[in-house]
Protein backbone atom coordinates (compact mmCIF):
# COMPACT_ATOMS: atom_id res chain seq x y z
CA UNK A 1 0.00 0.00 0.00
CA UNK A 2 1.23 3.42 -1.16
CA UNK A 3 2.09 5.91 1.55
CA UNK A 4 -1.25 8.45 -0.10
CA UNK A 5 -3.41 5.74 0.06
CA UNK A 6 -2.68 4.37 3.69
CA UNK A 7 -3.36 8.53 4.95
CA UNK A 8 -6.16 8.34 2.45
CA UNK A 9 -7.82 5.50 3.90
CA UNK A 10 -7.09 6.92 7.62
CA UNK A 11 -8.96 9.85 6.97
CA UNK A 12 -11.91 8.05 5.51
CA UNK A 13 -11.98 5.72 8.79
CA UNK A 14 -11.47 8.68 10.78
CA UNK A 15 -14.49 10.93 9.22
CA UNK A 16 -17.08 8.17 8.67
CA UNK A 17 -16.55 5.63 11.21
CA UNK A 18 -16.37 2.80 8.93
CA UNK A 19 -14.14 -0.39 9.48
CA UNK A 20 -11.22 0.01 7.87
CA UNK A 21 -11.32 -3.54 6.04
CA UNK A 22 -14.16 -1.90 3.80
CA UNK A 23 -12.18 0.84 3.01
CA UNK A 24 -11.05 -0.90 -0.35
CA UNK A 25 -9.51 1.47 -3.23
CA UNK A 26 -12.91 0.62 -5.53
CA UNK A 27 -15.33 1.72 -2.57
CA UNK A 28 -17.82 3.70 -3.56
CA UNK A 29 -18.14 6.61 -0.30
CA UNK A 30 -21.54 7.06 -1.32
CA UNK A 31 -22.76 3.21 -2.03
CA UNK A 32 -20.27 1.32 0.23
CA UNK A 33 -18.93 3.56 2.99
CA UNK A 34 -22.19 5.61 3.69
CA UNK A 35 -21.56 9.43 2.79
CA UNK A 36 -23.63 11.54 1.56
CA UNK A 37 -22.83 14.54 -0.36
CA UNK A 38 -21.35 16.66 2.26
CA UNK A 39 -19.52 14.37 4.13
CA UNK A 40 -17.42 14.22 0.46
CA UNK A 41 -16.87 17.88 0.78
CA UNK A 42 -15.85 17.32 4.37
CA UNK A 43 -13.12 14.29 2.88
CA UNK A 44 -12.32 16.64 0.15
CA UNK A 45 -11.19 19.48 2.90
CA UNK A 46 -9.49 17.08 5.13
CA UNK A 47 -7.94 15.74 1.76
CA UNK A 48 -6.37 19.05 1.01
CA UNK A 49 -5.17 19.50 4.83
CA UNK A 50 -3.34 16.41 4.84
CA UNK A 51 -1.78 16.56 1.33
CA UNK A 52 -1.34 20.65 0.72
CA UNK A 53 -3.27 19.95 -2.73
CA UNK A 54 -6.11 21.94 -4.17
CA UNK A 55 -9.32 20.26 -4.98
CA UNK A 56 -11.52 21.98 -7.22
CA UNK A 57 -14.58 21.57 -7.08
CA UNK A 58 -15.60 20.46 -10.41
CA UNK A 59 -12.54 17.57 -10.15
CA UNK A 60 -13.94 16.77 -6.43
CA UNK A 61 -17.06 15.86 -8.17
CA UNK A 62 -15.34 13.59 -10.19
CA UNK A 63 -14.17 11.80 -7.26
CA UNK A 64 -16.29 9.17 -6.11
CA UNK A 65 -14.33 6.57 -4.60
CA UNK A 66 -10.99 5.87 -2.38
CA UNK A 67 -9.33 5.20 -5.24
CA UNK A 68 -10.21 8.34 -7.41
CA UNK A 69 -9.17 10.15 -4.42
CA UNK A 70 -6.18 8.32 -4.34
CA UNK A 71 -5.31 8.81 -7.96
CA UNK A 72 -5.86 12.44 -7.84
CA UNK A 73 -3.68 13.34 -4.94
CA UNK A 74 -1.22 11.28 -6.54
CA UNK A 75 -1.01 13.40 -9.84
CA UNK A 76 -1.40 16.76 -7.98
CA UNK A 77 0.71 16.51 -4.87
CA UNK A 78 3.90 18.94 -4.89
CA UNK B 1 -60.94 16.43 26.05
CA UNK B 2 -57.75 15.06 25.53
CA UNK B 3 -55.24 14.71 28.53
CA UNK B 4 -51.69 14.35 28.36
CA UNK B 5 -49.91 11.77 30.78
CA UNK B 6 -46.16 11.06 30.41
CA UNK B 7 -44.83 7.80 29.65
CA UNK B 8 -41.30 7.86 29.90
CA UNK B 9 -37.90 10.00 30.89
CA UNK B 10 -34.41 9.92 29.86
CA UNK B 11 -31.75 11.94 31.49
CA UNK B 12 -28.25 13.13 30.53
CA UNK B 13 -26.89 15.60 34.14
CA UNK B 14 -23.79 16.08 35.39
CA UNK B 15 -25.05 13.51 38.26
CA UNK B 16 -25.69 11.12 35.49
CA UNK B 17 -26.13 9.54 32.02
CA UNK B 18 -29.52 8.19 32.80
CA UNK B 19 -32.77 8.66 34.92
CA UNK B 20 -32.02 6.09 37.82
CA UNK B 21 -28.17 7.28 38.35
CA UNK B 22 -28.72 11.40 38.43
CA UNK B 23 -31.99 10.93 40.49
CA UNK B 24 -30.03 8.85 43.18
CA UNK B 25 -27.21 11.12 43.09
CA UNK B 26 -29.55 14.07 43.53
CA UNK B 27 -31.38 12.78 46.25
CA UNK B 28 -27.74 11.76 48.20
CA UNK B 29 -27.00 15.38 48.21
CA UNK B 30 -24.26 14.97 45.57
CA UNK B 31 -23.40 17.88 43.83
CA UNK B 32 -22.21 18.04 39.88
CA UNK B 33 -20.11 20.90 40.13
CA UNK B 34 -16.20 20.99 39.95
CA UNK B 35 -13.12 22.79 37.92
CA UNK B 36 -13.82 23.20 34.01
CA UNK B 37 -12.28 20.02 32.46
CA UNK B 38 -12.47 21.18 28.81
CA UNK B 39 -10.78 23.99 28.21
CA UNK B 40 -8.23 25.91 29.46
CA UNK B 41 -9.99 28.47 31.99
CA UNK B 42 -6.62 30.04 33.28
CA UNK B 43 -7.48 33.62 31.78
CA UNK B 44 -11.55 33.09 32.69
CA UNK B 45 -12.92 34.98 35.68
CA UNK B 46 -15.13 31.41 36.30
CA UNK B 47 -13.84 28.54 36.46
CA UNK B 48 -16.08 25.67 37.43
CA UNK B 49 -19.26 24.28 36.52
CA UNK B 50 -21.61 21.13 36.21
CA UNK B 51 -20.15 18.89 33.38
CA UNK B 52 -21.31 15.93 32.32
CA UNK B 53 -18.58 13.57 33.29
CA UNK B 54 -16.84 11.17 30.82
CA UNK B 55 -17.06 8.15 29.94
CA UNK B 56 -14.80 6.39 31.93
CA UNK B 57 -16.43 7.99 35.38
CA UNK B 58 -18.05 6.59 37.67
CA UNK B 59 -21.37 8.33 36.16
CA UNK B 60 -20.23 9.34 32.88
CA UNK B 61 -21.94 9.54 29.98
CA UNK B 62 -21.20 7.64 26.59
CA UNK B 63 -21.81 8.67 23.65
CA UNK B 64 -21.43 5.93 21.51
CA UNK B 65 -24.34 4.16 23.38
CA UNK B 66 -27.06 5.84 21.02
CA UNK B 67 -25.46 8.62 18.97
CA UNK B 68 -24.00 7.00 15.61
CA UNK B 69 -20.41 7.63 15.41
CA UNK B 70 -21.08 9.88 11.96
CA UNK B 71 -23.43 12.46 13.58
CA UNK B 72 -21.74 12.35 16.66
CA UNK B 73 -18.40 13.86 14.97
CA UNK B 74 -20.71 16.53 13.05
CA UNK B 75 -22.99 17.95 15.58
CA UNK B 76 -22.77 20.04 18.84
CA UNK B 77 -22.45 18.22 22.22
CA UNK B 78 -26.48 19.91 22.92
CA UNK B 79 -27.69 17.66 20.11
CA UNK B 80 -25.60 14.28 21.43
CA UNK B 81 -27.13 14.64 24.75
CA UNK B 82 -30.79 15.54 23.26
CA UNK B 83 -30.22 12.16 20.76
CA UNK B 84 -29.64 10.39 24.16
CA UNK B 85 -31.94 11.43 26.49
CA UNK B 86 -34.34 10.94 23.60
CA UNK B 87 -33.65 7.68 23.09
CA UNK B 88 -34.03 6.83 26.65
CA UNK B 89 -37.47 8.15 27.09
CA UNK B 90 -38.80 6.28 24.10
CA UNK B 91 -37.04 3.19 25.44
CA UNK B 92 -38.72 3.62 28.61
CA UNK B 93 -41.76 3.93 27.18
CA UNK B 94 -41.71 0.95 25.44
CA UNK B 95 -42.27 3.15 22.49
CA UNK B 96 -39.03 2.49 19.90
CA UNK B 97 -40.68 0.10 17.64
CA UNK B 98 -44.02 2.19 16.39
CA UNK B 99 -46.27 1.18 13.36
CA UNK B 100 -46.17 3.57 10.42
CA UNK B 101 -49.85 4.80 11.36
CA UNK B 102 -48.42 5.46 15.41
CA UNK B 103 -45.13 7.09 13.83
CA UNK B 104 -47.19 9.49 11.46
CA UNK B 105 -49.19 10.75 15.33
CA UNK B 106 -45.63 10.66 16.94
CA UNK B 107 -43.41 14.06 17.21
CA UNK B 108 -40.78 16.37 18.92
CA UNK B 109 -40.37 19.06 20.66
CA UNK B 110 -37.20 19.13 21.93
CA UNK B 111 -35.91 22.67 22.30
CA UNK B 112 -32.41 24.39 23.80
CA UNK B 113 -31.55 28.19 24.54
CA UNK B 114 -28.13 28.33 22.88
CA UNK B 115 -27.88 25.71 20.74
CA UNK B 116 -24.37 24.97 19.21
CA UNK B 117 -22.50 27.73 20.56
CA UNK B 118 -19.36 25.57 21.06
CA UNK B 119 -18.84 24.67 17.41
CA UNK B 120 -19.77 28.29 16.48
CA UNK B 121 -16.96 29.50 18.66
CA UNK B 122 -14.50 26.73 17.24
CA UNK B 123 -15.46 27.18 13.38
CA UNK B 124 -15.11 31.06 13.60
CA UNK B 125 -11.74 30.22 14.67
CA UNK B 126 -11.56 28.31 11.58
CA UNK B 127 -12.99 30.62 9.42
CA UNK B 128 -10.64 33.57 10.84
CA UNK B 129 -7.28 31.33 10.40
CA UNK B 130 -7.60 29.20 7.25
CA UNK B 131 -10.65 30.92 5.27
CA UNK B 132 -14.05 30.06 4.57
CA UNK B 133 -13.13 27.24 2.83
CA UNK B 134 -12.05 24.94 5.37
CA UNK B 135 -15.43 26.09 7.26
CA UNK B 136 -17.33 22.50 7.83
CA UNK B 137 -20.09 21.35 5.48
CA UNK B 138 -21.93 20.26 8.77
CA UNK B 139 -21.43 23.94 10.35
CA UNK B 140 -24.65 24.65 9.92
CA UNK B 141 -27.17 21.48 10.85
CA UNK B 142 -24.41 20.64 13.38
CA UNK B 143 -24.94 23.78 15.53
CA UNK B 144 -29.06 24.71 14.94
CA UNK B 145 -31.53 24.12 18.10
CA UNK B 146 -33.85 22.37 15.87
CA UNK B 147 -31.93 19.46 15.15
CA UNK B 148 -32.37 17.71 18.41
CA UNK B 149 -35.77 17.23 17.37
CA UNK B 150 -34.54 16.31 13.48
CA UNK B 151 -32.08 13.87 14.16
CA UNK B 152 -34.46 12.11 16.61
CA UNK B 153 -37.36 12.06 14.18
CA UNK B 154 -35.05 11.00 11.13
CA UNK B 155 -33.36 8.35 14.07
CA UNK B 156 -36.87 6.93 15.19
CA UNK B 157 -38.96 7.61 12.12
CA UNK B 158 -41.19 10.17 14.19
CA UNK B 159 -43.31 12.11 11.23
CA UNK B 160 -45.76 13.89 13.71
CA UNK B 161 -45.35 18.00 14.61
CA UNK B 162 -41.39 18.22 14.54
CA UNK B 163 -40.91 21.66 16.94
CA UNK B 164 -37.96 23.14 18.76
CA UNK B 165 -38.63 26.24 21.58
CA UNK B 166 -36.10 28.65 21.95
CA UNK B 167 -37.13 30.84 25.13
CA UNK B 168 -33.58 30.81 27.13
CA UNK B 169 -33.38 29.07 30.67
CA UNK B 170 -37.60 28.71 29.79
CA UNK B 171 -36.98 26.26 26.98
CA UNK B 172 -37.48 23.30 28.44
CA UNK B 173 -40.93 24.08 30.37
CA UNK B 174 -41.99 25.52 27.40
CA UNK B 175 -41.49 22.62 25.24
CA UNK B 176 -43.20 20.37 27.27
CA UNK B 177 -46.59 22.46 27.95
CA UNK B 178 -46.55 23.06 24.10
CA UNK B 179 -46.38 19.78 23.39
CA UNK B 180 -48.78 19.06 25.85
CA UNK B 181 -50.87 21.45 23.86
CA UNK B 182 -50.14 19.43 20.71
CA UNK B 183 -51.69 16.40 21.93
CA UNK B 184 -54.74 18.23 23.32
CA UNK B 185 -55.63 20.18 20.39
CA UNK B 186 -55.21 16.17 18.70
CA UNK B 187 -51.92 17.26 16.58
CA UNK B 188 -50.52 13.97 17.67
CA UNK B 189 -51.25 11.46 20.15
CA UNK B 190 -47.44 10.88 21.53
CA UNK B 191 -44.68 13.61 21.89
CA UNK B 192 -40.96 13.71 22.75
CA UNK B 193 -40.30 16.97 24.49
CA UNK B 194 -37.38 18.78 26.43
CA UNK B 195 -34.14 20.63 25.89
CA UNK B 196 -30.81 20.46 26.01
CA UNK B 197 -27.61 22.67 26.67
CA UNK B 198 -24.03 22.55 26.76
CA UNK B 199 -22.46 25.69 26.29
CA UNK B 200 -19.28 24.99 28.68
CA UNK B 201 -16.80 26.62 26.11
CA UNK B 202 -14.48 29.62 26.72
CA UNK B 203 -17.48 32.16 24.84
CA UNK B 204 -20.11 30.85 27.01
CA UNK B 205 -18.30 31.16 30.42
CA UNK B 206 -17.21 34.54 29.42
CA UNK B 207 -20.23 35.94 28.30
CA UNK B 208 -22.51 35.09 30.78
CA UNK B 209 -19.40 35.81 33.55
CA UNK B 210 -19.34 39.49 31.72
CA UNK B 211 -23.06 39.76 32.16
CA UNK B 212 -22.61 39.23 36.02
CA UNK B 213 -24.58 36.19 35.93
CA UNK B 214 -22.13 33.79 36.64
CA UNK B 215 -20.48 33.03 40.09
CA UNK B 216 -17.33 33.90 40.03
CA UNK B 217 -16.10 34.49 43.46
CA UNK B 218 -16.41 30.17 44.34
CA UNK B 219 -13.43 28.90 41.83
CA UNK B 220 -11.58 27.67 44.85
CA UNK B 221 -14.84 25.68 46.08
CA UNK B 222 -17.36 24.26 43.23
CA UNK B 223 -19.48 22.49 45.15
CA UNK B 224 -20.42 25.24 47.64
CA UNK B 225 -20.87 27.84 44.78
CA UNK B 226 -24.43 27.67 43.68
CA UNK B 227 -26.35 28.22 46.86
CA UNK B 228 -29.88 29.41 46.16
CA UNK B 229 -31.80 31.11 49.01
CA UNK B 230 -28.39 31.72 51.01
CA UNK B 231 -27.56 35.25 51.48
CA UNK B 232 -23.95 34.45 50.09
CA UNK B 233 -25.39 33.53 47.00
CA UNK B 234 -23.25 35.13 44.24
CA UNK B 235 -24.91 33.69 40.55
CA UNK B 236 -25.12 30.53 38.52
CA UNK B 237 -23.04 27.64 37.71
CA UNK B 238 -23.47 26.48 34.28
CA UNK B 239 -24.58 23.10 33.92
CA UNK B 240 -25.02 20.59 30.86
CA UNK B 241 -26.92 17.83 29.59
CA UNK B 242 -30.55 16.68 28.48
CA UNK B 243 -34.02 16.10 29.83
CA UNK B 244 -36.26 14.51 27.69
CA UNK B 245 -40.25 13.03 28.64
CA UNK B 246 -42.74 10.91 26.46
CA UNK B 247 -45.81 12.71 26.19
CA UNK B 248 -48.91 10.74 25.53
CA UNK B 249 -52.44 10.95 25.23
CA UNK B 250 -54.26 9.37 27.92
CA UNK B 251 -56.32 7.26 26.66
CA UNK B 252 -53.59 6.19 23.91
CA UNK B 253 -51.54 5.39 27.34
CA UNK B 254 -54.04 3.56 28.84
CA UNK B 255 -54.94 1.38 25.55
CA UNK B 256 -51.57 -0.14 25.21
CA UNK B 257 -50.95 -0.92 29.08
CA UNK B 258 -48.35 2.10 29.22
CA UNK B 259 -46.61 2.97 32.34
CA UNK B 260 -47.98 6.50 33.71
CA UNK B 261 -45.80 8.47 35.23
CA UNK B 262 -47.89 11.63 35.56
CA UNK B 263 -50.64 13.86 33.77
CA UNK B 264 -49.40 17.10 33.10
CA UNK B 265 -52.53 19.62 33.85
CA UNK B 266 -51.40 22.81 34.51
CA UNK B 267 -49.54 25.43 32.12
CA UNK B 268 -48.95 29.08 32.34
CA UNK B 269 -46.91 31.45 30.50
CA UNK B 270 -46.33 35.28 30.49
CA UNK B 271 -43.53 38.12 29.56
CA UNK B 272 -41.93 40.36 32.05
CA UNK B 273 -42.25 43.26 30.16
CA UNK B 274 -39.67 44.71 32.11
CA UNK B 275 -35.55 44.21 31.12
CA UNK B 276 -33.43 41.75 28.63
CA UNK B 277 -31.77 40.08 31.87
CA UNK B 278 -32.92 41.40 35.17
CA UNK B 279 -36.43 39.65 36.59
CA UNK B 280 -39.12 42.04 37.14
CA UNK B 281 -38.42 43.31 40.64
CA UNK B 282 -42.09 42.20 42.13
CA UNK B 283 -41.88 39.08 40.39
CA UNK B 284 -45.26 39.74 38.24
CA UNK B 285 -44.68 37.54 35.42
CA UNK B 286 -43.19 34.90 37.22
CA UNK B 287 -46.83 35.19 39.62
CA UNK B 288 -49.22 35.34 36.25
CA UNK B 289 -47.66 32.30 34.98
CA UNK B 290 -47.93 30.86 38.11
CA UNK B 291 -51.35 31.76 38.24
CA UNK B 292 -52.32 30.65 34.62
CA UNK B 293 -50.97 27.22 35.50
CA UNK B 294 -52.65 26.64 38.79
CA UNK B 295 -56.21 27.63 37.09
CA UNK B 296 -55.93 25.82 33.66
CA UNK B 297 -55.33 22.79 36.42
CA UNK B 298 -58.31 23.66 38.53
CA UNK B 299 -56.04 23.92 41.94
CA UNK B 300 -55.90 26.23 44.78
CA UNK B 301 -53.07 27.09 47.12
CA UNK B 302 -52.73 23.83 49.34
CA UNK B 303 -53.33 21.27 46.64
CA UNK B 304 -48.97 21.80 45.22
CA UNK B 305 -46.97 19.52 47.77
CA UNK B 306 -43.60 19.93 46.11
CA UNK B 307 -42.19 23.36 44.45
CA UNK B 308 -38.95 23.17 42.12
CA UNK B 309 -37.94 26.57 41.83
CA UNK B 310 -36.26 28.27 38.69
CA UNK B 311 -33.71 29.35 41.96
CA UNK B 312 -30.91 29.94 40.38
CA UNK B 313 -28.74 31.13 42.99
CA UNK B 314 -28.96 34.67 41.90
CA UNK B 315 -30.97 38.10 43.41
CA UNK B 316 -33.81 36.75 41.51
CA UNK B 317 -34.01 33.90 44.13
CA UNK B 318 -35.98 35.78 46.91
CA UNK B 319 -38.37 38.11 44.03
CA UNK B 320 -39.61 34.44 42.73
CA UNK B 321 -39.87 33.12 46.38
CA UNK B 322 -42.02 36.30 46.97
CA UNK B 323 -44.04 35.78 43.85
CA UNK B 324 -44.89 32.29 44.72
CA UNK B 325 -46.14 33.19 48.45
CA UNK B 326 -48.48 35.15 46.87
CA UNK B 327 -49.50 32.51 44.79
CA UNK B 328 -49.28 29.76 47.75
CA UNK B 329 -49.68 31.51 50.73
CA UNK B 330 -46.73 32.34 52.96
CA UNK B 331 -46.20 28.68 54.19
CA UNK B 332 -46.82 27.58 50.38
CA UNK B 333 -50.08 25.70 51.47
CA UNK B 334 -48.13 23.35 53.17
CA UNK B 335 -45.66 23.02 49.69
CA UNK B 336 -41.70 22.31 50.26
CA UNK B 337 -40.03 23.92 47.54
CA UNK B 338 -36.22 23.67 46.88
CA UNK B 339 -34.10 24.55 43.79
CA UNK B 340 -31.61 21.14 41.94
CA UNK B 341 -29.57 23.83 40.37
CA UNK B 342 -27.91 23.90 43.95
CA UNK B 343 -26.80 20.21 42.86
CA UNK B 344 -26.49 20.20 38.84
CA UNK B 345 -25.83 23.75 38.07
CA UNK B 346 -28.19 25.81 35.67
CA UNK B 347 -28.52 23.65 32.70
CA UNK B 348 -30.47 26.47 30.88
CA UNK B 349 -32.34 25.26 28.14
CA UNK B 350 -32.77 22.24 29.37
CA UNK B 351 -33.38 23.26 32.96
CA UNK B 352 -37.11 22.82 33.02
CA UNK B 353 -37.17 19.38 31.37
CA UNK B 354 -34.56 18.20 33.87
CA UNK B 355 -36.45 19.71 36.68
CA UNK B 356 -39.71 18.17 35.68
CA UNK B 357 -38.38 14.83 35.43
CA UNK B 358 -37.32 15.32 39.22
CA UNK B 359 -40.50 16.70 39.90
CA UNK B 360 -42.28 13.28 38.35
CA UNK B 361 -39.52 11.13 40.05
CA UNK B 362 -40.36 13.21 43.35
CA UNK B 363 -44.18 11.75 42.96
CA UNK B 364 -43.14 8.35 41.86
CA UNK B 365 -40.71 7.69 45.07
CA UNK B 366 -42.54 10.40 47.83
CA UNK B 367 -38.79 12.41 48.49
CA UNK B 368 -37.83 15.85 47.47
CA UNK B 369 -34.33 16.36 46.33
CA UNK B 370 -32.46 18.91 48.64
CA UNK B 371 -31.75 22.70 48.42
CA UNK B 372 -27.49 22.65 48.45
CA UNK B 373 -25.76 24.89 50.44
CA UNK B 374 -28.85 26.51 52.33
CA UNK B 375 -26.06 27.32 54.99
CA UNK B 376 -27.46 31.15 56.07
CA UNK B 377 -31.42 31.51 54.42
CA UNK B 378 -32.12 35.11 52.98
CA UNK B 379 -34.75 37.32 54.36
CA UNK B 380 -38.00 36.19 53.18
CA UNK B 381 -37.27 32.47 53.45
CA UNK B 382 -38.84 32.16 57.42
CA UNK B 383 -41.59 30.01 57.66
CA UNK B 384 -40.84 28.06 53.96
CA UNK B 385 -39.59 24.59 53.89
CA UNK B 386 -36.50 25.08 51.15
CA UNK B 387 -35.65 21.34 52.08
CA UNK B 388 -32.03 22.67 53.66
CA UNK B 389 -29.35 20.32 52.07
CA UNK B 390 -30.82 16.97 52.79
CA UNK B 391 -34.01 15.21 50.95
CA UNK B 392 -36.96 14.92 52.41
CA UNK B 393 -39.65 12.03 52.51
CA UNK B 394 -42.96 13.53 52.28
CA UNK B 395 -46.50 13.36 50.01
CA UNK B 396 -46.17 14.80 47.04
CA UNK B 397 -48.87 14.10 44.73
CA UNK B 398 -48.59 17.50 42.46
CA UNK B 399 -45.95 19.88 41.93
CA UNK B 400 -45.58 23.09 40.65
CA UNK B 401 -41.71 24.00 37.94
CA UNK B 402 -40.96 27.16 36.98
CA UNK B 403 -38.56 28.33 34.84
CA UNK B 404 -37.77 31.90 33.91
CA UNK B 405 -35.38 33.09 31.14
CA UNK B 406 -33.50 36.53 29.72
CA UNK B 407 -35.73 38.55 27.61
CA UNK B 408 -38.25 38.31 30.59
CA UNK B 409 -39.64 34.87 29.50
CA UNK B 410 -41.55 32.87 31.91
CA UNK B 411 -43.11 29.47 32.32
CA UNK B 412 -45.43 27.32 34.83
CA UNK B 413 -45.79 23.41 34.49
CA UNK B 414 -48.07 21.68 36.78
CA UNK B 415 -48.39 18.01 37.19
CA UNK B 416 -49.91 15.59 39.39
CA UNK B 417 -50.43 11.41 40.08
CA UNK B 418 -52.61 9.50 38.01
CA UNK B 419 -54.26 7.44 40.40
Amino acid sequence: MSDTEERVKKIVVEHLGVEADKVTMDASFIDDLGADSLDIVELVMAFEEEFGVEIPDDAAEKITTVGDAVKYIEEHKG
Amino acid sequence: MRRVVVTGLGLVTPLGADVETSWSNLIAGKSGAGQITRFDTSDQKCTIACEVKPADHEYGFDPDKRVDFKIRRQVDPFIVYGIDAAGQALEDAGLTEMDDDMKLRAGCSIGSGIGGLPGIESESLVLASKGPGRVSPHFVHGRLINLISGQVSIKYGLMGPNHAVVTACSTGAHSIGDAARMIKDGDADIMLAGGAESTICPIGIAGFAQAKALNCSSNDAPEKASRPYDKGRDGFVMGEGAGVVVLEEYEHAKARGAKIYAEVVGYGLSGDAYHVTAPHPEGKGAENAMRMAMRKAGMEPGDIDYVNAHGTSTMADTIELAAVKRVLGDDLGGASMSSTKSAIGHLLGGAGAVEAIFCILAMRDQIVPPTLNLDDPDEGTEGVDLVPKVSKKREVKAVLNNSFGFGGTNASLIMKAVD
